[in-house]
């Protein structure tokens, strides 16, 4: 009982030490994004990303509160401060630059389209002539098809979610999903994917549109805050913990060129 | 009118005025140009969404209040079973089951792939047109219900000691009286009704709501398009209600 | 053949929803026991707003009036998920800005305080409807009478009227009460982890759609049928006093 007691109290010491130390919110999407980001059947958010927050956050010696928020108002989040940092898988693009800022970039995959077995379909304008393609909203990859793809497909379905995106193609309501290699290929990997579906390659690059790769967010001029984002994560890229993170997830880096 | 116009009154609507003037000048508008076709798009979008699963809604909501007012138990306790449950959980909810839920039976099933019904079942429109007419019958079945209910019995009963037929009584008497009795509280629920569309967006249907969020996705607006959305939906709402208004005043009311 | 389908397909479907992990089900009791939180906290927030509202349209001067006259249209005709994004983004930030402005920290709105106020803030104006209707069927002869008697204003509302109308109020608060289990699914929208964003990551992890969005549905028809109960028993006690009550006619 007095154990007990004393681990309570020195739990709240903790908590409240915690508390004077400047909590940091990390925000992340509240829809499960395999295998970056995703709440196992504990309630717990698992995944590459969360292990990489972890991994900066203890590199940086920050104190950070995983805060998941919806992905179509993360940035408004970020800018209303509901949350103070944005680590979701977002990509570096200028037009997102102009609202908040970005760290340097800590993985980079290119885009994949996945389609159901033997369709035909390519993963250009031609190929997708006539068919119905589901992206992801708020993404890079929506505002990829808006751009190279609106005029050719029959058209174009905006999704809250990526896994929802998969779902209807499995069910066959879409003929391509476009969306990040790592999640085109954990889908492919599933037993749902591997019933129904193959990658047919990447898109040919936009980087206007596509990024410099993913970076974490944060409000415009807090810069202090960034230059330690910063060096947190070329610290955990330097000492080797990038690596060990990523070994259980993918067979080879993500970190991109 | 006198009276109408006191002095806080215009304070107040100068002060709206102002309010209206400053969003207009000084927050961003530059998108509206390009995004104005598709918008009209989104605000039709929802209209007809709105008109026809309340028109359908409604004709299934008879039946649903005659059966639970004046049927057999073996049809009065589905409906009311159906009513019970539709008014029971959330239409978010009730909509994702009818999308994804029945999407992910249908790789069980080739055969429906196969159908000539396909064309359409491969779209979002349908299972929101669904969705929102269960949605519709459920709360309104329940109104009928109710209004059947009230039909004053002497009457049903002059009509069938005059030996007019069940279905005419039903077509002439009882079911005119019912559909009065329950027009007050339409416009309610059609209102009502308006106010749920924007949650088909969350199945890929392009309602205005959708559109909205297009445009805070494209240009990282984040209060004006919601701002004009909900100016759209107040002027739905008004045109619902001046409708309602009129409709209310073609049908004769007996005020004792 | 279809009888094989539910045995073989039911077996899996429970091993789901199994309370501990790898089962979902203690996600989604964790999510029911949030919406159900939030749900109280607004309707509390609500009726205290409605409470307030409705005695300020019944007895305020005409500026309250046309200001509350405003708040009930514009809440009662935009729809709840767009009340909720601009009021979850738009006010957060303008106290924010307000707070940093008068030179104080930022503060940060935890999801469940955000999602009562909103809620709460959309309750309360059809909550003012609903207790300005009750009100006023308060026979006026006992509210004169207790006026008569001297009774201060503040003693009379807790006294007479609100015992009084509590009667006439409760089959609407009800319906409210039930509105605000529903709405608490809207703030799914918004990324806050309750009973209906649980089992869409429940869903969206295991592809299993149709039996977590069923399993959901129960629960939420589960609130609903024990609220009825509550509800009929309080208009039962809150009725004793009338006359001709408990004879069961309704």
């Amino acid at each position: 009982m007095k154990r007990l007691l004393a681990l309570a109290a020195a739990a709240t010491l903790a908590l409240s030490g915690a508390a004077l130390a400047q909590q940091i919110k990390v925000g992340i999407a509240a829809e499960p994004y395999p295998p970056f980001a995703s709440p196992d059947a504990a309630g717990n958010w698992t995944g590459w990303e969360i292990d990489f927050i972890n991994a900066v956050c203890a590199a940086g010696a920050m104190d950070c509160v995983i805060t998941p928020v919806a992905w179509d108002g993360i940035i408004p989040s970020l800018t209303s401060g509901q949350i103070d940092v944005i680590m979701a898988s977002m990509s570096i693009t200028e037009e997102r630059a102009q609202t908040i800022d970005f760290s340097d970039k800590y993985y980079k995959t290119p885009a994949l389209v996945a389609v159901a077995r033997g369709s035909g379909i390519t993963p250009d304008a031609a190929g997708l002539s006539g068919k119905i393609l589901g992206v992801q909203t708020a993404t890079t990859h929506a505002d990829y098809a808006q751009k190279h793809f609106a005029g050719a497909a029959a058209g174009i379905k905006i999704y809250q979610t990526q896994d929802e995106a998969f779902q209807d193609l499995v069910a066959g309501r879409i003929d391509a999903t476009q969306a990040d290699s790592i999640a085109v290929d954990a889908f492919l990997a599933s037993e749902a994917g591997q019933a129904c579906c193959e990658a047919v390659g990447a898109v040919a690059d936009d980087p206007e549109i596509l990024g410099a790769g993913v970076g974490a967010g944060v409000r415009k001029g807090e810069a202090e805050l960034l230059a330690k984002i910063n060096a947190a994560i070329a610290k955990v890229i330097a000492d080797g913990t990038y690596d060990s993170i990523s070994a259980p997830y993918f067979a080879s880096s993500i970190y991109g060129d | 009118m006198t009276g109408w116009l006191q002095p806080h009154r215009v304070v107040m609507i100068a002060l709206a005025l102002a309010l209206v003037l400053w969003s207009a000048f000084s927050l961003r508008w530059d998108w509206l140009a390009e995004y104005a076709p598709l918008m009209a798009e989104g605000i039709w979008n929802t209209i007809w969404i709105l008109v026809v699963t309340s028109v359908l809604g409604m004709l299934l909501a008879i039946p649903l209040g005659l059966a639970q007012a004046a049927g057999p138990w073996y049809l009065a306790a589905p409906a009311r079973a159906f009513c019970t449950v539709i008014r029971g959980t959330p239409l978010l909810l009730q909509l994702w089951l009818l999308y994804y839920g029945l999407g992910s039976l249908f790789p069980q099933f080739p055969w429906i792939r196969q159908s000539d019904l396909w064309p359409i079942l491969r779209q979002a429109w349908p299972y929101a047109v669904l969705a929102l007419t269960l949605s519709f019958a459920g709360y309104e079945g329940e109104v009928m219900r109710g209004a059947f209910k009230g039909v004053p019995r002497g009457q049903l009963e002059a009509a069938k000691a005059m030996g007019m037929p069940r279905l005419t009584i039903l077509r002439r008497i009882w079911l005119p009286q019912a559909v009065q009795r329950a027009l007050p509280t339409l416009g309610g629920e059609t209102v009502l009704q308006l106010k749920a569309t924007p949650l088909v967006a969350t199945i890929t249907v392009m309602d205005i709501y959708a559109v909205s969020s297009r445009v805070r996705q494209d240009t990282f607006i984040v209060y004006e398009p919601l701002l004009l959305l909900a100016v759209v939906y107040m002027c739905i709402t008004g045109l619902i209600v001046l409708a309602f208004r009129w409709l209310e005043r073609r049908v004769p009311q007996r005020v004792a | 053949m279809n009888g094989l389908i539910t045995a073989s397909g039911l077996g899996p479907a429970l091993d789901l929803l199994a309370l501990s992990p790898p089962g979902w089900g203690g996600n989604l009791l964790r999510g029911l026991v949030n919406s159900i939180q939030i749900a109280l906290g607004a309707f509390g927030l609500g009726l205290l707003i409605g409470l307030l509202s409705a005695y300020g349209k019944l007895y305020g001067g005409p500026v309250i009036r046309d200001l509350l006259a405003v708040y009930t249209t514009i809440v009662r005709a935009v729809p709840e998920l767009i009340l909720i994004l601009i009021l979850y983004y738009a006010v957060t930030d303008a106290l924010n800005q307000l707070l940093v402005a008068s030179g104080f920290a930022r503060i940060q709105i935890s999801g469940v305080m955000a999602g009562i106020a909103v809620l709460g803030v959309v309750q309360g104006a059809y909550a003012t409807e609903v207790l300005r209707g009750a009100i006023l069927a308060v026979p006026a002869g006992q509210i004169e009478a207790a006026r008569a008697f001297g009774m201060p204003p503040v003693m009379l509302a807790r006294r007479i009227t609100l015992p009084a109308m509590l009667a006439f109020a409760l089959p609407g608060l009800a319906n409210l009460w039930l509105i605000a289990t529903k709405d608490t699914a809207l703030l799914a929208v918004v990324g806050f982890g309750e009973l209906t964003l649980e089992t869409r990551q429940a869903a969206g992890a295991t592809k299993a759609y149709f039996t977590f969005f069923v399993a959901a549905g129960l629960l939420y028809l589960l609130i609903s049928l024990v609220s009825g109960r509550v509800f009929a028993w309080l208009e039962r006690r809150a009725r004793r006093g009338e006359p001709g009550a408990g004879g069961g006619g309704r």
